[in-house]
């Protein structure tokens, strides 16, 4: 049996908010204190039977950031960490990296630990590059013989041979980023903890981080990895766990299963068809989108789940503020696991459906063909934008969303009875071609 | 039952951190090292600084109270007589500032890595330190200047920098901590240093001060400090017996509650700062 490299038990924190009206923030200012304890005893002496009603508030609430959080972790794991903005991923990662204190429970490690939070702590925009290096790799808690023992694979790993005495200030910000991460790739920890550091830098990046966390893993290595990339998740990680509002959800081998639950599991379970503007959602001075809908071809509303070989359009009600010859709409399918499948563009074609639109009401609708996608579950985003100019909204960002379930309806034959592999089930017809039955025969026996 | 080798629990976390801080040491280097490179890097006469700065204070303060005041010096030259009481003023007022300032103007750290945070105002105390060395090779140039031969007490002065030191970091402790909790602390610390060097036998020396005060002025550690680096370093003055006595017991005090403070609001650091 493996054995386990982190264990934790019930786990909370706590943060305590103020709702201070004023300018002062968070912070506490001496001044403040002393101010309000000087009118706590004013009052105490002018009114003392009010006084104890008072109370220390300044209007503390208390949040949870994590609930009664309780799991094992094997050594060896690769465990991806996903839940929403304010889910507690990043709250727990600080807690196992001990940078907060937990309010609640019991942490039990084994092994170094090396949490990445954040790419190029430290780092300091006067020093160069090597000397960056060093700084970095100490505050990681590598040391300076360490450090000059891996130099030379941190340096080219990084890419930044010639650029080693130039200050960091001039570096591109992709420079910067690979050099960040690359002293971080070095540190050989037990345990790695990384959070969302995929989000900076271009897809190279993406994919030589990747790359080098999975060494990591493969090297009998724990690793955490939180991120919003539900692909990098599935590449890199061998289990998942699903945080919701600082309480532990899911916790399994099923990543593609908790990937999909974290992507469409709704709190209400229904998948709507429609999207809504609540009111003053996407203001800007061209284009505001009011409703996004599937629907058949009289404009009416369909509900999920729809069959695959109903018509189904994507209808868009919007409002023209001010024309732009630029403006564009799109929508993007996304499947369950957040492949993206493909878009669909009005400026795909040349005749631009919205060429010639005035101030005012419009509907725009495409159709989505007919069996073409396969049976499951899936999110349309709408991208409203400028061509070339600007988003309104962005899918994968703050696009409004509807959702397509696809069942039943692939096929009329009854040979085909479950559903298939594959990203699309489109329905393309075959035929035979007449010829002479003697070439048949021929090839038959050149193969014999 | 497996062994695990760290346990995370509300509210107990001691035994691990000095452990750390030994597995830490080089960040002491690094960190200082790091503020005297940027120091260097971002001004054009940053080594010339740190050697212009005590120079000119001790050119002011021998003009005001040596030859405006005409304060008694004992026979020694008066610039040596306010340098030598100026070295462990100094760093002592550059060390509390610099470290009471660094947890603050670290947060980037403190917020997203682990270390054992004592180590950042400790290396703010050893950037000043590293100053105070500095200042002193002037002050060898002084006595050769005026041909002034030290008297045999000087070999004490390692322990007397010692203890200035322990104040340094005791103090800084203090301050550093409770600049994070209250933030206005920052405008408070300029105002306690201008108040010490007017306290603090800087420019005078305390055979000045009269005699039924001389308990309260003694309370202050400095006193102590700076006396027995005049002994050392002068010869004018017999051992300070007393002060110096006063001025371990408040530095020993000073040292042991700023670590037990700073220990104790370090956990909630990265919440608050």
């Amino acid at each position: 049996m493996a054995d386990t490299a982190i264990s934790v038990e019930h786990l909370a924190k706590r943060y305590m908010i103020t709702a201070q009206h004023g300018e002062r923030g968070r912070y506490v200012a001496l001044r403040d204190v002393m101010a309000s304890g000087a009118r706590r005893l004013a009052n105490r002496v002018i009114h003392p039977r009010r006084a104890s009603a008072q109370g220390g508030s300044r209007g503390m609430q208390e949040f949870w950031a994590l609930d009664d959080v309780s799991f094992n972790i094997v050594q060896g794991e690769r465990l991806g960490i996903i839940g929403n903005n304010g889910a507690g991923k990043s709250t727990l990662l600080k807690v196992l990296s001990r940078i907060t204190e937990p309010t609640r429970g019991i942490i039990r490690l084994r092994g170094r630990i090396a949490s990445l939070l954040e790419v190029g702590t430290g780092f300091h925009p006067e020093l160069t590059g090597r000397e960056n290096i060093f700084l970095n790799g100490a505050i990681l808690g590598m040391g300076k013989q360490e450090i000059r023992r891996k130099f030379d694979e941190i340096v080219s790993f990084a890419e930044v041979e010639q650029f080693l005495d130039t200050p960091v200030k001039r570096y591109s910000s992709g420079m910067y980023v690979r050099l960040a991460f690359a002293v971080a790739a070095h540190l050989e920890p037990e345990i790695l903890i990384v959070d969302e550091v995929l989000a900076v830098g271009d897809a190279q990046f993406q994919k030589k981080c990747l790359g080098k966390m999975e060494e990591v893993g493969r090297g009998g290595r724990t690793v955490l990895f939180v991120s919003h990339n539900m692909n990098a998740i599935e590449q890199l990680c061998d289990t998942c766990m699903l945080l919701r509002k600082g309480r532990l959800v899911r916790h399994s081998h099923d990543v593609r299963g908790i990937v999909k639950e974290y992507l469409f599991g709704e709190e209400d379970g229904q998948k709507p068809t429609l999207w809504e503007n609540s009111g003053d959602k996407f203001e800007n001075p061209y284009f505001k989108p009011d409703r996004l809908f599937l629907c058949n071809e009289e404009g009416e509303q369909l509900p999920n789940p729809i069959r695959n070989d109903e018509d189904i359009f994507l209808q868009v009600d919007g409002t023209v503020t001010k024309p732009h010859s630029s403006l564009a709409l799109q929508y993007t399918v996304f499947c369950d696991d957040g492949t993206l499948l493909y878009h669909s563009s009005t400026i795909d074609s040349a005749e631009n459906a919205l060429a010639n639109v005035k101030q005012g009401r419009v509907s725009v609708r495409s159709r989505i063909p007919r069996r073409f996608l396969n049976e499951g579950d899936y999110r349309i985003d709408l991208t409203v934008f400028l061509h070339k100019v600007q988003f309104i909204t962005q899918y994968g960002v703050n696009a409004p969303s509807v959702f397509l379930s696809i069942q039943g309806g692939l096929t009329d034959s009854s040979l085909w009875s479950s559903k298939r592999a594959g990203l699309v089930a489109p329905m393309i017809p075959w035929e035979t071609i007449e010829h002479e039955p003697a070439v048949l025969r021929s090839s038959a026996s050149a193969t014999l | 039952m497996e062994q695990f080798d760290l346990v995370i629990e509300a509210g107990k976390g001691e035994r691990q951190y000095w452990k750390d801080i030994f597995r830490y040491r080089e960040l002491f280097y690094f960190l200082a090292w790091r503020d005297i490179l940027v120091r260097y890097k971002q001004t054009v006469i940053g080594l010339a600084w740190a050697l212009i700065r005590p120079f000119v204070t001790m050119v002011v303060l021998s003009v005001v109270f040596g030859s405006f005041a005409k304060m008694p010096s004992g026979g020694v030259p008066y610039p040596l007589l306010v340098y030598a009481g100026m070295l462990p003023w100094q760093f002592f007022s550059t060390a509390l500032t610099e470290s009471s300032a660094s947890l603050v103007g670290n947060a980037n750290v403190i917020t997203k890595i682990y270390f054992p945070r004592l180590v950042i105002p400790t290396s703010a105390v050893v950037v000043s330190f590293i100053d105070f060395l500095i200042s002193f090779l002037i002050y060898i140039g002084l006595m050769i200047w005026y041909k002034f031969l030290p008297p045999l007490a000087i070999l004490f002065l390692p322990v007397f920098a010692l203890l200035s030191f322990s104040a340094a970091i005791g103090a800084g402790l203090w301050f550093a901590a409770l600049t994070v909790k209250y933030r206005d602390f920052r405008y408070i610390v300029p105002f306690i240093v201008q108040f010490g060097i007017y306290v603090s036998p800087v420019g005078f020396s305390s055979s000045i001060v009269p005699q039924k005060y001389q308990l309260l002025y003694m309370m202050n550690p400095l006193v102590g400090i700076i006396d027995a680096f005049r002994w050392s370093l002068l010869g004018t003055i017999s051992f300070p017996a007393q002060s110096f006595a006063l001025s371990v017991v408040m530095v020993t005090l000073l040292l042991g509650t700023g670590i037990l403070y700073f220990r104790k609001t370090e956990r909630g650091f990265a919440d608050i700062i």
